[in-house]
This record gives C-alpha cells, sequence and structure tokens, in this order.
C-alpha cells in the first residue's frame, strides 16, 4: 500500500530519487567533527524564526502608535505569547552564533577554496541578508534601542557623498525614523527578507550538493574514476550522480548516520537556548538591551547607545575611523574582504591542520581581533577603547592582507592522499 | 605584547565603570515567591504611586490571580478609581499638563525594573535627601534633579545628607558619609527598607508576571531535552557500529 | 545497503523511541503556537460579564447589551404577551425547550428566571442576523401572534419567548444565555450564580 503510493508519487516529482540525492545516498566524509553541525543548527533556526515570526504578526500592530503596546499585549495578554516572543528574539541572536561558528569552520578548513567559491558566495549573501533582516526585526518592538539603533544605522548611508542626505530620507521615509518606516521595515522584515533567506539558503544547499562537502582534512574524498581499488571503496551505495565520475572514498551516507549524529547535537543545542529562553531571556542585556522596554522617544535619545551584540564588532571598525565616510566604507570593507576569501587566498591546502604555523597564527589573531571588536563595540567610546578598536581594526585587515601575499608560497605541511580517521 | 597587555588589563574596569552608574547600588533581595511581600508593594504602589505612574500593559485581575489576591478583596482595597478588574491599570492624568508640573511627564512603570534593574529601583527609592534648591524640595543621589517630590515623605521622614570631619593628609576634611533621615516619618528606617523591597519586589514582578511560569516550564524542557540527547546518543552509537 | 547490523531489534527500538519523543516534543512545541489563539486577556475581560440595569423598563420595552459582543436583549413582557404564549404551542418546534439552547434554570415554559423578563442572544440560530423585536406587529408574519421577532435575512420567526416556528429555516429557538438576578433590579448577563 505504502509502496504504490510512493509509486505513484514518484511517478509525478522525483521524491525518492531527491531523498537519495540529498540524503540517503549522498557522500559525506566520514571525518565530519562538531565543527559540522553549525549548518543544520542554522537550518534549525530559521525554522524557528520563521514559524514564531509568523505568529508574532498575529499580534503584532506595526505602527508608531501601536507596535510597543501590541508587544507587550502578546508578552502579556496573548497565551504563550512571551513564549513566542522570546523564542523569536532569542532565536535571533542564536542565528548569528551558529552562522559565526558555520563561517569560522569554512575559514578553518579552507571550504571556500576551489571548487567551492560560489557555496561561500551564497553563505556571504545569506549573512548579509540576515543582517539587514536583523536590523529591521530589531525596529519593531519600538522601543528606544530599537529608535535610536535605526537612526545610526540609517544615518551612516548619510556618509555617501552628493545623495547621502537625500539617500536617507528615502530610506526612512519622514525626515526622522518614524511610522512609514516602521512599515515599510515591518514589509521587508515578514515578507521580502524571509523569501530572498529561504532562497538563498536553497541555492546554498545546492551548491555544497553539488561540489561536495569539504572536511577537517580538506582532502577530497573524489577521486578520478578508476583509481580507487574495489576493497577500499566504501561499503555504501550512494547515488550514481556521485559515482558516475568519480569514485568515492572514505564517506558514509549523510541518512541516517550524520541525521542520527546530529541529533545529539541539536539536543545540546536546545539545552543552551532553552536555558536563554527561560532563565535569562534578555542574556544580561545582550539579546535583549534594558532600554528597549521603554518605548520610543524622538526627543531623547538613551545615554548609552550601543547595537545588539552580533553587529558590535563592525559597530567597532566603524566608530574607529575618525571620519565618516572612511568609516562606513571601511566597515562594509570588512565584510565584503570575507566574501573575496576564495580569491585572496592562493594556497592550494584547505585545512588550517597542513598549514604553515604563520597562517595559524593569521587566523588567530584575526579571531581574537573578531571578538575584541565585538566586545569594544559594546562600550562607550572612550579614547582608551577607540584607540584599541584601531589596534584591532587595523589586524582585522592585515589579517586578508597577509594572507593575500603568503598564501602564494606558503610552507605547508605534507597532505594525505586520504582523510584521516 | 606584553605592555598592550597590561593596556588591556587597566582599560577594561574603566569601561566597566565608564557605563555604569555613578552611585553604588544596594542590591535588592527580591523574592518572587513571596506573595505576602508582593502584595505590600502593590498596596505601596496603588496609594502612593498610581497617582502618576500608571501601569498600563498590566491588568488589575491578571495581578490580583498572580498575587493571590481575591478579586473582591483586590477591587475594594487595590483599585479606586471604579475601573472594571480586567481593565489596564491606567491613570486619568494627562501627559500634557503632567509634562508642566514635572517637567516630564512621569514614566509608564509597566517595565521599569527591566529598564532600571531592581538594584536601581531599590536604592532610588531611598536615596531622596532634602535640597531646597529643587523645586520640590529634594533631591535624589541616584537620580540627580529628579522632576519628582518625595511622596513617601510621610513613610521615611525627611533625610538630610550627613558629612563627618575626617582628616585626609593631615588636613581636616568634611567628608560625604551618606543620608540620614529626620525620623519624622511613619516607619523606622529598616521598616522603610523592608516596604522599600516589597515595592521593588511589586515592580519586579510587573515587569515580567510571567517569570515564575517561565521558569517551571523551563525546568520541564530540560527534562525532556535530557531524555531525548541521552535516546539520541544510544541511536547514533547503534547506528555508527556500522562504521567500525 | 550496509552490513547487516549487529542488533537489529535494538535498533528499531531506539529508533522508535527517539521518533516518539521526538515526537512529542514537537507536540509540545505545537502546544504555545495553538494556545496562542485562544481569546487572550484583553478579549476575555472585553467578554466579561454585563450588568443590565432593568429598574426603569417599560412593559413591553427591550433593552440592548452587548456580551461578548454580541447583541443581548432583555425584554419586559406584558401580562397579554405572558398570556398569549400557550395559544401557538402546536405550531412551534420545540415548544417545551427540549434542545438546551438555555441553562436549566431557564428551561421553563417561559424560558425565563422570572418569567416577566426574558433574556436572549439576538442572534438567529439560522446563519446568524439579528432578529427585530415586534412587540405588536408579528402577526403580519405568523397569523394569530402578536409578539415575536422576526428575522429578516431569512424570514426565520420566533415567538416572545424565543421559541422558533416551524416552516422557517431557523432550526432551533434562541439561545438564552447564562444570567442571573444581582438584585430585583440587576440583571448580570454572561454568568451564572455562585460562578466566578
Amino acid at each position: 500500500m505504502a509502496n504504490k503510493f510512493v509509486e505513484w508519487i514518484d511517478a509525478r516529482i522525483p521524491m525518492t530519487k531527491t531523498w537519495n540525492i540529498h540524503l540517503a545516498e549522498y557522500p559525506a566524509p566520514k571525518n565530519f567533527n562538531f565543527w559540522y553541525l553549525f549548518g543544520v543548527l542554522a537550518m534549525l533556526v530559521l525554522v524557528n524564526q520563521i514559524l514564531t515570526g509568523v505568529w508574532l504578526t498575529m499580534n503584532y500592530v506595526p505602527s508608531a502608535e501601536g507596535a510597543f503596546a501590541s508587544v507587550e499585549y502578546i508578552m502579556r495578554d496573548v497565551e504563550y505569547g512571551w513564549l513566542l516572543r522570546y523564542m523569536h528574539s532569542t532565536g535571533a541572536s542564536a542565528f548569528f552564533v551558529v552562522v559565526y561558528l558555520h563561517m569560522f569552520r569554512g575559514m578553518l578548513y579552507g571550504s571556500y577554496q576551489k571548487p567551492r567559491e560560489l557555496l561561500w558566495l551564497f553563505g556571504m549573501f545569506i549573512f548579509l541578508v540576515l543582517m539587514a533582516e536583523a536590523f529591521m526585526g530589531y525596529l519593531l518592538p519600538w522601543g528606544q534601542m530599537s529608535y535610536w539603533g535605526a537612526q545610526v544605522i540609517i544615518s551612516l548611508f548619510g556618509a555617501i557623498p552628493v545623495i547621502g542626505d537625500d539617500l536617507t530620507l528615502w530610506i526612512r521615509g519622514d525626515y526622522v525614523i518614524s511610522g512609514a518606516t516602521l512599515n515599510r521595515f515591518f514589509a521587508l522584515h515578514v515578507i521580502a527578507l524571509p523569501l530572498v533567506l529561504v532562497i538563498l539558503v536553497f541555492l546554498h544547499i545546492i551548491a555544497l550538493h553539488e561540489v561536495g562537502s569539504n572536511n577537517p582534512d580538506g582532502v577530497p574524498i573524489k577521486k578520478p574514476k578508476g583509481s580507487v581499488p574495489d576493497e577500499e571503496k566504501p561499503k555504501f551505495k550512494f547515488h550514481e550522480r556521485f559515482t558516475k565520475k568519480y569514485d568515492i572514498v572514505d564517506a558514509i551516507p549523510f541518512y541516517p548516520y550524520y541525521i542520527v549524529k546530529d541529533l545529539i547535537g541539536i539536543g545540546i543545542f536546545l539545552f543552551l537556548f532553552c536555558y536563554v529562553i527561560f532563565f535569562m531571556p534578555e542574556m544580561g542585556g545582550f539579546f535583549l538591551e534594558p532600554p528597549n522596554f521603554e518605548p520610543a522617544n524622538p526627543l531623547k535619545t538613551p545615554e548609552h547607545i550601543a547595537p545588539v551584540w552580533y553587529f558590535t564588532p563592525f559597530y567597532a571598525i566603524l566608530r574607529a575611523v575618525p571620519d565618516k565616510l572612511f568609516g562606513v566604507i571601511l566597515m562594509f570593507a570588512s565584510i565584503v574582504l570575507l566574501a573575496l576569501l576564495p580569491w585572496l587566498d592562493r594556497g592550494r591546502v584547505r585545512s588550517i591542520r597542513y598549514r604553515s604555523v604563520l597562517h595559524k597564527l593569521n587566523l588567530a589573531v584575526f579571531s581574537v581581533s573578531f571578538l575584541i571588536l565585538g566586545y569594544l563595540g559594546t562600550q562607550p567610546a572612550t579614547p582608551t577603547a577607540t584607540l584599541f578598536a584601531q589596534i584591532f581594526t587595523f589586524l582585522y585587515f592585515a589579517f586578508f592582507v597577509l594572507l593575500f601575499f603568503y598564501s602564494k608560497r606558503e610552507k605547508t605541511k605534507p597532505v594525505p592522499e586520504r582523510v584521516t580517521s | 605584547m606584553k605592555k598592550l597587555l597590561i593596556a588591556l588589563a587597566t582599560l577594561i574596569p574603566s569601561l566597566v565603570f565608564a557605563a555604569g552608574p555613578t552611585v553604588p547600588l544596594d542590591e535588592a533581595e527580591v523574592d518572587l515567591h513571596d506573595k505576602a511581600s508582593l502584595q505590600r508593594g502593590a498596596q505601596l504602589f496603588m496609594n502612593y504611586c498610581l497617582g502618576c505612574h500608571s501601569l498600563e500593559y498590566a491588568r488589575y485581575n491578571r495581578m490580583f490571580e498572580d498575587l493571590g489576591i481575591p478579586e473582591e478583596v483586590g477591587q475594594k482595597n487595590l483599585q479606586f478609581t471604579g475601573e472594571k478588574p480586567g481593565d489596564l491599570i491606567t491613570i486619568n492624568m494627562s501627559p500634557d499638563k503632567a509634562g508642566a508640573w514635572f517637567g516630564n511627564p512621569p514614566p509608564d512603570l509597566t517595565n521599569v525594573a527591566r529598564v532600571r534593574g531592581p538594584d536601581w529601583i531599590y536604592t532610588y527609592l531611598r536615596a531622596f535627601y532634602r535640597d531646597d534648591s529643587r523645586p520640590f524640595g529634594v533631591n535624589n543621589t541616584v537620580f540627580p534633579n529628579v522632576g519628582m517630590p518625595h511622596v513617601l515623605q510621610e513613610l521615611q521622614g525627611l533625610p538630610e545628607k550627613t558629612y563627618e570631619e575626617r582628616r585626609i593628609d593631615g588636613e581636616m576634611q568634611k567628608v560625604y558619609v551618606g543620608l540620614k533621615t529626620d525620623g519624622k516619618g511613619r516607619l523606622t528606617e529598616s521598616e522603610y527598607d523592608q516596604a522599600m523591597l516589597d515595592l521593588t519586589s511589586f515592580l519586579v514582578y510587573m515587569g515580567e508576571p510571567m517569570k515564575l511560569e517561565q521558569r517551571r516550564m523551563g525546568w520541564f524542557v530540560f527534562g525532556f531535552l535530557l531524555v531525548f540527547t541521552i535516546l539520541a546518543w544510544l541511536l547514533k552509537r547503534e547506528f555508527w557500529k556500522d562504521l567500525k | 545497503m550496509s552490513n547487516a547490523p549487529v542488533d537489529k531489534g535494538r535498533r528499531r527500538f531506539l529508533t522508535v523511541a527517539t521518533g516518539v519523543v521526538g515526537g512529542a516534543g514537537a507536540v509540545g512545541v505545537a502546544v504555545p503556537f495553538i494556545a496562542s489563539w485562544n481569546p487572550s486577556a484583553k478579549a476575555k475581560n472585553a467578554g466579561a460579564p454585563v450588568e443590565v440595569n432593568i429598574a426603569k423598563a417599560e412593559p413591553g420595552q427591550m433593552i440592548r447589551v452587548k456580551w461578548r459582543g454580541k447583541p443581548v436583549w432583555v425584554v419586559r413582557r406584558s401580562p397579554e404577551m405572558l398570556d398569549g404564549l400557550k395559544s401557538h404551542e402546536d405550531r412551534l418546534r420545540d415548544p417545551n425547550s427540549e434542545e438546551p439552547q438555555q441553562p436549566s434554570y431557564a428551561s421553563n415554559e417561559y424560558r425565563a428566571i422570572k418569567k416577566e423578563f426574558f433574556v436572549a442572544v439576538g442572534i438567529c440560530t439560522h446563519l446568524g442576523c439579528s432578529p427585530s423585536y415586534l412587540p405588536q406587529e408579528m402577526g403580519e408574519h405568523v397569523e394569530g401572534v402578536e409578539a415575536g421577532f422576526f428575522c429578516p435575512c431569512h424570514g426565520s420567526s420566533y415567538d416572545i419567548a424565543g421559541r422558533v416556528f416551524q416552516g422557517v429555516p431557523a432550526p432551533l429557538n434562541l439561545v438564552v444565555p447564562p444570567h442571573y438576578y444581582v438584585d430585583d433590579n440587576t440583571i448580570l448577563v454572561g454568568e451564572d450564580k455562585g460562578q466566578a
């Protein structure tokens, strides 16, 4: 009976085939470590955001007069409204946590290198859309931080010569941030950007499954056809799409092996996620900032405004530069350079395991700089803080410049033929 | 590198301090399970604060229920303006007029504990002192030049700033040592502190009325996740036996 | 596809157990999503019981109040109206109010606690229109009946106790909401006595 039904469907859409290509017969390198968990987690959080987001929309009022009160209405009057809201607000931060770790994984193991440039680029676009999505979503509660944070970020566009002022006016649709801004941000946040995000995620996965997953050794699991003796081939059946042109080695089917492994990771992730939701939804002021519990007041700026933590590294770079336009350029450059990694890194060895000490050091300094910039971005801009922001901004950019030069003739360790256990 | 580390070490406290308040805050030991304290806090709020400050996102009957107050009792003792029990806790003062009286309209206090934190509220309520240069004759050490009279003066009395003569670097100097009430209030100092803790607790409750339910659910969810994760771990181990 | 697993039973058990627990988790997650569609505190409070002052009601007069967003009628019936109730029972669908369209305390021949005052939700049981109150002109629609309710949407007719006539689209008598007398002059609509 069930078989008949599946046959009926398969005659009309490629259901079983899709399942096999992408899950049951998809060859995943057998040596994934925990760094390979964050892609799945990002998907999980995306689903969480979409579901809770749709449900919040049911009671949210997108107007300058009603927005703040409607959020409090959700928190207090709607059954379990507080839970849906905390799931969404915590999910926003969790999204960036897993995406940053996911990106760092890519840098660790050279997952952006040829032939995965497009995969990396789709990922960077996802990151960009995610930032826009988060920024616009943060305006919606219409609290003090929503308002003044948006004010500051939109003003960045004012740094563009000639058209800057007109551009900011156009983005806001008013002389200040107002109901008009709120409504267009609402429309983009709930419809347009999620749509783009889902399409990009789809493309990201298509691109991944076309070229195949990288692994912690950075060694290809696709070998030239006929070069691998039968007894060394894995005992699993992979889809002919993968085996037609290559001999696959050291791989296991994604389903069931990595699915069951990911379940453990999901369980552990949910522990942390639910800890925040149920025991500290503000996360000490990092996920929900205290001034945002006060309604937006266009006449009074909070004493200290800082963006939400996931923007602070870039915000620190912006503030490190004494010139408005150059600061904005540098901030955008810090993201563009990440997108250009596949071409800035001219090395042939992917994984950090077999790269030079210099590269390890360089990546370490980069990561530390990113974290410190993140911290500095949350703090008031005192002269010392600015000085440190400048130092670490320099180190952040130095990573890319150094990489470009040393990667061409890097002294690497010998790379094994096959992945290590 | 070493220099950098030292500079960093000196930087961190200064950064933290820059963001913090200027007056050290007393810790408010809020216990949301202490319903008697919350009820006393509610009574204080309704009698002394509600004249000017609303709780406009909260409803009377939800508060009665959460604080364990029967509806009739609550209506009689905590509702003075003839609203229905299901109404929001609003006030009739128009913001424009209030703005003219106080400089700024008195803010709504539903979320004040989330904006300021319990310690701030607890300290602020006990930090009024006499200052004849201010329009209401009082000032506040936590919130300098606050545009609000000392509404609780009949309970606390009127504190004054007190100083002590101390020898510093060989010279006698007047040092500020704290506030001391004139003792004309109805409550003793410790009674007043307790009353302010009650009021603070009530405002903490107001900020997050779902807090206790939320924590209860949290433990339940943790229990579920534990079972799920263990099962997932066993399942993974079972399947991965194939790969040995 | 792979080597025969070492222990098929154990594997099946763990798969099912994880599936069941995971499914229970999914159901748990669905709870807040489903529950959030229930009437919110705002809606519930807006639908709280309504007090109706009947002190000034003249015989034959109808007082309309809103309860849960619906019209509720309180009709003070004159002695003539009450007397007329018996005359047309053979033409009614449910003359003895056997269908549970009223609380038990209004399940009598007058469909009321005090026969003088008839309390009903003014919504036709056919498709939800609000019938008109015809204190005298009901004869135009039902021969020989002076007072009643007539629904202009599809022509359903009810007598002055809200009982539906035969041969009209409406299937049931008008709904009598829970209510009780707070005192002689006040009816509370929306709550049974003693319920709080």
